[in-house]
C-alpha cells in the first residue's frame, strides 16, 4: 500500500536512506587512512582492519551480552572493534618502517593476513546473532514507514562525523597535528625539528588502525548488521583512493563517504523498485567512480594538491 | 674474486627466502598451537595432502598451474617498478573471454583449434585488462596498485553479471553459469600425470619465457633499467610508455590464460568458481620469489601444496578454512621483513676489495 503510494520516489528515498546508512564504514576507514597518509605511510591492509574489527566486535557483543546486557555489549564491542584493528595496524606500522620494506607490499600481506585471522576466529559466530548498535529515529515526524526508515541515523555515524571535524581542527590547529603533517610532508624536516618520525607514524598508522576496526563494527553491528565473510564489500581498499579524492581533508573525506554510500545504494534501490536486470553492474558503481574519480583527478605531470611529501617514498 | 662475490649473493637470494618459509612456519606452529591444535599434527598435514603422495603431489601441481600464471601478473611489471595486483580481475576476464570463444566455436573447428583460440583470447582479455592500469599509469598518473584492486571488482561484477543473465544457461539454478564447454574442447591431461592439465606445462613455457625476456633481452634490459630509474631511462631514449604498456599487456595476459587453463580444464563453464583466489596467491608467490619467473614456478608448487591441503585440515583436525590464509599471511609478512635483512649479514657479504687476502681468508 504504501509502496504504491510512493511509487518512484522510492528509489530516491532508498538511495538516501543507503547513503545515511552505508556511508559510516567508508567514513571512518578513510578517516583512518587520511590520519595514516598524513604521517607519510600508506596502509592498503586496513581492509583487513576492517573485516578484524567486523568479527570482534560481533563475537564480543555476541559473548557479553550475559554478562553486561544488550544495550551495553554492543558498544563493548565497538571497542574490541577498535583494539584488534589497531594490534593489526601496529604490525604494519612496525613492519613499515623497517629499512627496505614497501609499505604498499605490507598492506597487500595485512589484507590476506587480517582477513584470512578474522574468518578463522570468526567461524563459530555466523550462526548466532548478537545484539546490534541502536539508531535515532529523525524521521519520526513522518506518518509514511518509508520515511521513517530512510532517517534512522546511527549513533556511530554521528560520531564518524563528529570525529571527522575534530580531526580537521587537530590537523590545522594543535601542535601534535603540526607534528604529524611535518612528518608526512618532510621527514628530513621535522627530525631537525626535534620530532621522532618513528613515534609519530606508530601512532597515526594504530590510530588510524583504531577507526578502520570501528568502521568494521558498524558493518557486522549495524548495517548489514550480522557477522559473515562476505560483510565487506571493498570498503578497506576504497578508502585509499577515497582519500586521495578527499585531498587529505578529513571534512571532504564525509562528503566523499556519503557519495560513495550513495553509489552503493543504486542497485539495492532499483532492485527495490523491481529493476533487477543490470543489478551486478550497479553493485559495481562505487568501484567505477573511484576509478573515474581517479582519472579525473591525478596527472602524470604533478602530484595532487594536498598529498603529503612523503607519501611513496622508502625513507 | 667476482665469482666469489656472486656465489656469496646467490647463497643470499636463496637462503634468506628460505629462512623466512621456516621461521614463518614457526610462527603458524605457535598459531595453531594458540588455536589449540597440535602443531607438528598440523605440519604433517600439510605435508601429507601436498606432497605425502604421488596423487597428492599430482594435486598440488593442479593448483601450482593457475599460481604460476598469476604470480607473472605481479613479477613482469615489478620488474618496471610497478606493483599491480589486479591478477584475480585479468584472470577473471581472461576465464570470460576464454568461455566466450570457447561456447561460440562449438561443432565448428577442431578441438585443437578451439583450445587454441580459447588461450589466445583469455590472453587477450586479461592483457587489455592490464593493459588499462598500465595505460591509466602512463596517461594519467593513477596509482596502479590501487586502479588494479578496483578493476578486480569490476571483473567480479562483470563475471556476475554476465553469468547471471546474457550467458546463463537456464539450466543452472542454484549457481547461475554459463552454458558448458564440450568435452571434447577441453584441456586433457598429461601423459604419465592422470590427474594433472595441461595447464601446468602452459604455466611452465610462461614462467621460462618470462625469465628469458626479462633477463636475457634487450627489451628486458630495458625494462630493468626503466624499473631501476625512470628518468635516466628517460633521458638514455628509452620509450617508458612503451614498455609500460607492452609490460602490463604481457602481465595480464598471462593471468587471462590462468583463467582460459581454469575455464577449459578445471570448471567447464563459467560461474563464480572461477573466481577463487588463485590471483591473490598469485601475488604472495611472486613477493615469494622477489620476482624472478623462475623461482616463481617452484614457489607456486610450494603454494599449491598449502592450498591443497586447505580441505584436509578442515576435514581431519577440525580447523577453519582460513587456516591456511592465515598461513600465507604470516608468510607474506615474514617474507617482507626479510627484505630489510639483505646486506646485513657478514657471511653473504662479499669480502671488501681493499682487505688484503688475509682478511679475506679470517672473514671466511
Amino acid at each position: 500500500m504504501a509502496t504504491e503510494a510512493i511509487g518512484w520516489w522510492g528509489v530516491p528515498l532508498a538511495i538516501v536512506a543507503g547513503t545515511l546508512r552505508g556511508s559510516a564504514p567508508f567514513l571512518f576507514v578513510s578517516l583512518g587512512e587520511c590520519l595514516t597518509e598524513k604521517s607519510g605511510k600508506i596502509n592498503l591492509g586496513l581492509e583487513g582492519n576492517l573485516l578484524m574489527g567486523a568479527m570482534s566486535a560481533y563475537a564480543v557483543s555476541y559473548l557479553t551480552q550475559g554478562t553486561v546486557g544488550s544495550a551495553l555489549s554492543p558498544w563493548l564491542g565497538v571497542l574490541a572493534a577498535g583494539i584488534a584493528g589497531m594490534l593489526l595496524a601496529f604490525i604494519h606500522a612496525w613492519l613499515s618502517q623497517q629499512p627496505k620494506v614497501n609499505d604498499v607490499a605490507v598492506g597487500i600481506a595485512m589484507i590476506i593476513f587480517g582477513s584470512g585471522l578474522a574468518f578463522f576466529l570468526g567461524k563459530p559466530f555466523i550462526q548466532p546473532s548478537a545484539p546490534g548498535l541502536p539508531s535515532i529515529g529523525l524521521g519520526d515526524w513522518s506518518s509514511i514507514p518509508q520515511i521513517q526508515q530512510t532517517f534512522r541515523i546511527n549513533l556511530l555515524f554521528v560520531l564518524g562525523i563528529a570525529i571527522a571535524f575534530l580531526m580537521n581542527w587537530f590537523f590545522r590547529a594543535t601542535r601534535w597535528g603540526l607534528f604529524v603533517r611535518a612528518v608526512g610532508d618532510n621527514p628530513e624536516a621535522a627530525l631537525a625539528m626535534g620530532i621522532s618520525t618513528k613515534k609519530v607514524r606508530m601512532l597515526c598508522i594504530m590510530a588510524g588502525g583504531f577507526l578502520a576496526g570501528i568502521g568494521g563494527a558498524y558493518l557486522s553491528l549495524y548495517y548489514p548488521g550480522s557477522w559473515s565473510e562476505r560483510i565487506s564489500s571493498g570498503q578497506g581498499l576504497m578508502a585509499v583512493a577515497l582519500v586521495i579524492f578527499a585531498r587529505w581533508n578529513p571534512i571532504q573525506c564525509l562528503w566523499a563517504s556519503m557519495l560513495f554510500g550513495g553509489a552503493q545504494a543504486i542497485g539495492p534501490a532499483l532492485q527495490g523498485v523491481g529493476v533487477d536486470s543490470g543489478y551486478y553492474l550497479f553493485n559495481a558503481a562505487p568501484y567505477v567512480l573511484t576509478l573515474i574519480i581517479m582519472v579525473l583527478t591525478c596527472s602524470p605531470k604533478r602530484t595532487i594538491s594536498g598529498a603529503p611529501g612523503a607519501l611513496g617514498t622508502l625513507n | 674474486m667476482l665469482t666469489v662475490g656472486n656465489w656469496r649473493k646467490t647463497l643470499e637470494a636463496i637462503c634468506i627466502p628460505i629462512a623466512a618459509l621456516l621461521f614463518s612456519l614457526v610462527l603458524f606452529g605457535i598459531f595453531c598451537f594458540a588455536a589449540g591444535a597440535n602443531p607438528f599434527e598440523v605440519y604433517g598435514a600439510i605435508y601429507q595432502a601436498a606432497f605425502g603422495s604421488w596423487s597428492s603431489f599430482q594435486n598440488s601441481l593442479l593448483r601450482a598451474a593457475p599460481l604460476m600464471l598469476t604470480s607473472l601478473c605481479t613479477a613482469l611489471p615489478a620488474r618496471l617498478g610497478l606493483v599491480i595486483i589486479g591478477n584475480e580481475g585479468a584472470l577473471v576476464i581472461g576465464g570470460i573471454a576464454a568461455t566466450i570463444v570457447g561456447l561460440s566455436a562449438i561443432n565448428q573447428a577442431p578441438a585443437a583449434v578451439t583450445q587454441m583460440s580459447m588461450a589466445i583470447a583469455g590472453m587477450i582479455g586479461g592483457g587489455i585488462w592490464i593493459g588499462i592500469v598500465g595505460a591509466l599509469r602512463h596517461y594519467r598518473g593513477v596509482n596502479e596498485t590501487i586502479s588494479s584492486l578496483l578493476m578486480n571488482y569490476i571483473a567480479i561484477a562483470l563475471l556476475n553479471h554476465l553469468v547471471g543473465g546474457p550467458m546463463r544457461d537456464p539450466s543452472s539454478l542454484n549457481k547461475p553459469s554459463s552454458y558448458a564447454i564440450p568435452d571434447l574442447d577441453r584441456l586433457g591431461t598429461i601423459p604419465f600425470l592422470p590427474r594433472v592439465h595441461y595447464g601446468l606445462i602452459y604455466g611452465i613455457v610462461a614462467c621460462v619465457i618470462a625469465y628469458f625476456l626479462i633477463q636475457r633481452t634487450t627489451f628486458g634490459f630495458a625494462a630493468r633499467t626503466a624499473g631501476g630509474n625512470v628518468k635516466a631511462a628517460r633521458i638514455a631514449g628509452l620509450p617508458v610508455g612503451q614498455l609500460t604498456l607492452a609490460i602490463c599487456f604481457l602481465a595480464g595476459s598471462c593471468a587471462g590464460l590462468a583463467g582460459m587453463v581454469e575455464i577449459a580444464a578445471v570448471h567447464g563453464r563459467a560461474n563464480e568458481s572461477l573466481n577463487a583466489n588463485y590471483g591473490y596467491s598469485g601475488i604472495l608467490v611472486a613477493f615469494v620469489a622477489r620476482n624472478n619467473p623462475i623461482a616463481a614456478s617452484l614457489i607456486a608448487i610450494l603454494f599449491g601444496g598449502i592450498l591443497a591441503s586447505g580441505s584436509i585440515l578442515q576435514r581431519r583436525l577440525d580447523l577453519p578454512d582460513a587456516t591456511v590464509y592465515v598461513l600465507q599471511g604470516l608468510v607474506f609478512l615474514v617474507v617482507l621483513y626479510s627484505e630489510s635483512l639483505y646486506g646485513r649479514f657478514k657471511i653473504f657479504k662479499e669480502p671488501e676489495p681493499k682487505m688484503s687476502a688475509s682478511s679475506a681468508v679470517q672473514g671466511g
